[in-house]
């Protein structure tokens, strides 16, 4: 075991406590004095030139305070990627999807809000909406915006060893091509922002934002405000898994009604609303010409993706690199290619989603090497065993496996599960498959390109020296890294948990670039422990001069702080006066070593205020090729999964009976947040296999904008889920750790889709694999092997 | 035109005037400031609004507040004695079956309401009890054994 105190422990959450009792804050729950509501027009048109817009009767509804249209809204242009802005707060001369925000209303009440916008009158000159990317690309087709020639809003092209002599070289060759549909978030909370202004002019927006640092800048360059007049605070937050990682409109007309108003101002996305901004997974067309030799040895990926990006860039240039980038790991793969066109199309726009960008070509890349296990009579699992990098390796896209537990991971699902019982010919209904993945644990750099540090985290010890409060921007969306964050300083101080606070999604507390990316247990890790370390030593510097003893002869332990080799004189003497500050108090330290409270309180005394800062920014990376920052990582987290279905074949459904997870994350900070995060990953991945599908009709309108028609894995559409915490010592983690919230998606698709061939022969080329697609897919088999 | 409504909310009772289209979770939210019940979808779909009505589990989202007229509601507000948890709550901290808890309030009273009607309850049913509920962080498991925690024969999480 690890020694540690508290780090890989079972601790509870430090919110779970006022969740479970209704108290915690989520940004609709939130009310000021005189506050109004805000209310957005949004296109009902996919595509369509504004001729004209008039809200004049909106403005003059009683009860109206301010609307905003584009004649008083700024006219900045912003997005994601700087190289990629854009989008306006909103339209002007065009609007791109149906949910293209036109005018924002503020008004004392939401029926009166949703009133004025429903008497705002645009006049539109219709244009051809392009609803998907052969109508897109197709020549001639009208442009969806004039920066993005041909509707070509990326193009990546990547090309590592070589791929020609590999091919020739090859035993077995095969393309296959898989896509799937866009997906949602589906978050429970949708998206909410509250934004007030005060006498000095300072915004604070509290918002539902998975960021409030990429928000916080986009509001200022938006709104042209210095940076230290916005505050961009999160309060709890129901989820986010990508979709809130963007700054948006509804933000932005949110903080600029305030403005206008002077008020206030609170506006709430309806569930519809939440579909028709989406920012969620795109939709992916892959298509890999892989090799391999005789033994199953992989020589060669030759890989191209098109990606529906949706009307705007949002995240998608980061996604249309991590679709191919991400398959550089964690299989030996001496000769890779990589080309992808990320077009536009009227349909909301795509972003990021856990497992950014690398899902879908994960899933293809998996159930490939199935395929050549089954042609070459290899046990699947052992063809991957042949191929797996091992820690030390470098991928020939650069990638360093500075910690990989590929191998443990396989090796433990196969031992735990009914692997041993898969029939190797497939048929009969139920199958077994497995399939691996990985991901990375943070970026390189921010999103804007720039030296900054990643994170910072100052940790303060009360004056009484009785607790630490942890401050940082960090962004707790639910996946628990406020505990975490308790739980490094824990470790670092031999503080109990329930001594520590943490205060975090506070853009005034500390610069946290946010919740995406796998990045916060490394990153804000790393700062944490860094400023607790820096207490330590003040406390440590003060108490050694104090006893006259080295500082190596200080330990920090179970709420004490330990002295070898000091006097017992000197020690009472800080006790004697520790005590006399407290007199009449009860429960005060008799007898022992000195605790926390009365060595932080002589630190104090010495000093005054103890506070260690920790800051994080990756170290330089490798890759000098075009796109190397994304997918280049200080580590990466990796993952196997077995699923176990059963397909009925006359009705095509399928059923999965078990999931058995295995995962490399480094040293496990927290082992059921672990195992939770991997739950939540094979449930959206299951969903994402089998029933998710954004739907939209030929104008371009979502179909099934509701979670009734828009279905998520519920509790009976979800099997026993058996979690394997894989833990390698990741070198550049803190105390180890790297990532767990997304790399565990990975193998959740192609496991089921291998599953499914397994149990059935055939093989799925489109997402998600529903009972028609299925029956579809066994019928065309029937037809082609009659009897 | 508003008209008057009492019902009883938490052990205590409550006369308010409210617009015929008002719903129970807005009454909830907005009228009495419990914000514990949480607004996910509106329709009906999510489960995050649950309430108990007479200790019956509904989304409030879809039954008005005049629907609750001489009726009972218990709300997550309800559940806790004071600032001691109900082992149910408790039991949701403590098997880590809270994420970012939007679909928590709403789990923990079905979760009630079905273990005072099936104490020795299995996880199939307790599976079936929260199917209205859903949780996108989670996968449900670690509710589901919390659940069966505090069933009167804990079983093992599993069907």
């Amino acid at each position: 075991m690890s020694g540690y105190a508290f780090i890989g422990g079972r601790g509870a959450r430090l919110d779970a406590p006022e969740k479970v009792s209704g108290r915690a804050t989520y940004t609709d729950d939130l009310t000021r004095p005189g506050m109004l509501l805000g209310a957005l027009l949004q296109s009902p048109l996919a595509h369509a030139r504004i001729k004209r817009l008039d809200a004049s009767r909106a403005a003059a509804l009683p009860g109206v305070a301010a609307v905003l249209t584009w004649e008083n809204a700024p006219h900045t242009r912003f997005g994601v990627s700087p190289a990629r802005h854009d989008e306006t707060v909103l339209c002007h001369d065009k609007v791109r999807y149906i949910g293209d925000e036109l005018a924002a209303v503020a008004a004392v009440d939401r029926v009166t809000a949703l009133e004025a916008v429903s008497l705002i009158e645009v006049e539109y000159e219709p244009l051809p909406p392009l609803l998907d990317v052969e109508a897109a690309l197709a020549p001639g087709a009208p442009q969806i915006h004039e920066d993005y020639q041909g509707n070509l809003c990326a193009q990546v092209e990547q090309a590592f060893g070589d791929l020609e002599a590999a091919r020739a070289s090859a035993y077995l060759v095969r393309t296959d091509r898989l896509s799937n549909k866009m997906q949602s978030g589906a978050f429970l909370e949708p998206q909410c922002a509250l934004a007030e202004v005060d006498l000095r002019g300072r915004l604070t927006l509290t918002s539902s934002t998975q960021s409030p640092h990429y928000v916080a800048r986009t509001v200022a360059m938006v709104l042209g405000l210095p940076e230290h007049q916005v505050r961009v605070v999160m309060p709890r937050v129901g989820g986010g898994f990508g979709p809130k990682a963007a700054a948006s409109s509804l933000e932005l007309c949110t903080c600029l009604l305030a403005q206008l108003t002077g008020r206030p101002v609170k506006t709430l996305f309806t569930r519809e609303q939440v579909f028709l901004h989406a920012r969620a997974r795109h939709q992916f067309f892959h298509t890999m010409t892989t090799g391999v030799d005789r033994e199953g040895r992989l020589l060669f990926l030759d890989h191209e993706a098109i990606l529906d990006g949706g009307a705007y860039a949002s995240f998608g240039i980061a996604t249309a690199y991590y679709a191919g980038s991400l398959l550089g790991a964690p299989y030996r793969l001496p000769a890779m290619r990589f080309r992808s066109r990320r077009v536009v199309t009227n349909k909301p726009a795509c972003g990021a989603q856990r497992g950014h960008g690398g899902v879908i070509a994960r899933a293809l890349f998996e159930t490939q090497l199935d395929r050549f296990a089954e042609e070459l009579g290899l046990d699947p699992i052992e063809l991957r065993l042949r191929n797996v990098m091992e820690e030390g390796e470098r991928s020939c896209n650069d990638l360093a496996m500075s910690s990989l537990g590929m191998r443990e991971c396989l090796e433990a699902v196969r031992d735990r599960s009914s692997w041993k019982l898969r029939k190797a010919r497939p048929g009969g209904g139920r199958g077994v498959g497995a399939a691996c993945g990985f991901f990375v644990s943070g970026a390189g750099y921010p999103i804007y390109r720039s030296r900054t540090f990643h994170c910072t985290v100052v940790t303060r010890v009360d004056e009484s020296g009785s607790g630490v409060e942890v401050q940082s921007g960090a962004a707790e969306i639910g996946q628990g890294c406020d505990t975490m964050l308790a739980t490094i300083t824990a470790e670092v101080l031999g503080l109990p948990l329930d001594r520590i606070r943490v205060r975090s999604g506070d853009t005034d507390l500390g610069l946290d670039l946010g919740a995406y990316s796998s990045r916060t247990t490394l990153m804000t890790g790393h700062a944490a422990r860094e400023a607790a370390e820096a207490v330590r030593e003040a406390i440590v510097a003060v108490l050694a001069a104090a006893l006259g003893v080295a500082p190596g002869a200080i330990a920090f332990r179970d709420g004490r702080v330990l002295v070898e080799g000091a006097e017992a004189a000197a020690l009472e003497a800080i006790r004697t006066e520790y005590r006399r500050e407290h007199r009449g108090w009860s429960g005060l330290p008799e007898g022992g070593p000195l605790t926390f409270a009365e060595a932080a309180r002589l630190a104090f005394l010495e000093r005054g205020t103890i506070v260690g800062t920790g800051k994080y920014r990756p170290p330089p990376l490798g890759g000098s090729f075009k796109g190397a920052a994304v997918g280049t990582s200080p580590a990466y987290g990796c993952s196997a999964q077995i699923a176990e279905v059963a397909v009925d074949l006359e009705t095509g459904q399928v059923k999965v009976e078990r999931v058995t997870a295995a995962h490399d994350c480094g040293q496990a900070i927290n082992r059921t947040q672990v195992e939770g995060q991997m739950h939540g990953c094979v449930s959206m991945g299951l969903g994402e296999a089998l029933m998710e599908e954004v739907v939209f009709d030929g104008q371009g309108r979502v179909a099934n904008p509701s979670l009734a028609d828009y279905r998520i894995p519920t509790a009976l559409d979800m099997p026993e889920i058996e979690t394997i915490i894989v833990e390698s010592h990741e070198p550049n983690g803190p105390f180890g750790a790297k990532e767990v919230g997304e790399g565990g998606i990975m193998p959740t698709i192609p496991a089921v889709l291998n599953a499914i061939y397994n149990a059935t022969g055939v093989m799925i080329e489109e997402l998600p694999a529903s009972p028609e697609r299925i029956l579809a897919a066994l019928r065309a088999r029937r037809a082609r092997e009659p009897g | 035109m508003k008209r008057f409504v009492s019902l009883t909310v938490n052990g205590r009772r409550y006369e308010l005037a409210v617009a015929p289209n008002r719903t129970l979770l807005e009454l909830l939210r907005e009228d009495l400031g419990l914000t514990g019940t949480k607004h996910g979808c509106g329709e009906g779909d999510c489960g995050a609004c649950a309430v108990l009505l007479d200790g019956t589990p509904v989304n409030s989202c879809l039954v008005l507040a005049l629907e609750a007229e001489g009726r009972e509601v218990t709300t997550i507000e309800g559940v806790a004695r004071g600032s001691e948890l109900d082992p149910l709550q408790q039991a949701f901290v403590e098997h880590g079956a809270v994420q970012c808890g939007y679909c928590t309030p709403g789990m923990i009273l079905v979760g009630k309401a079905h273990l005072a009607a099936r104490p020795r309850t299995t996880a199939g049913e307790v599976r079936r009890a929260i199917s209205g509920n859903l949780c996108r962080c989670t996968g449900y498991q670690k509710i589901v054994e919390a659940i069966l925690a505090c069933g009167e024969r804990p079983e093992e999480g599993g069907r």
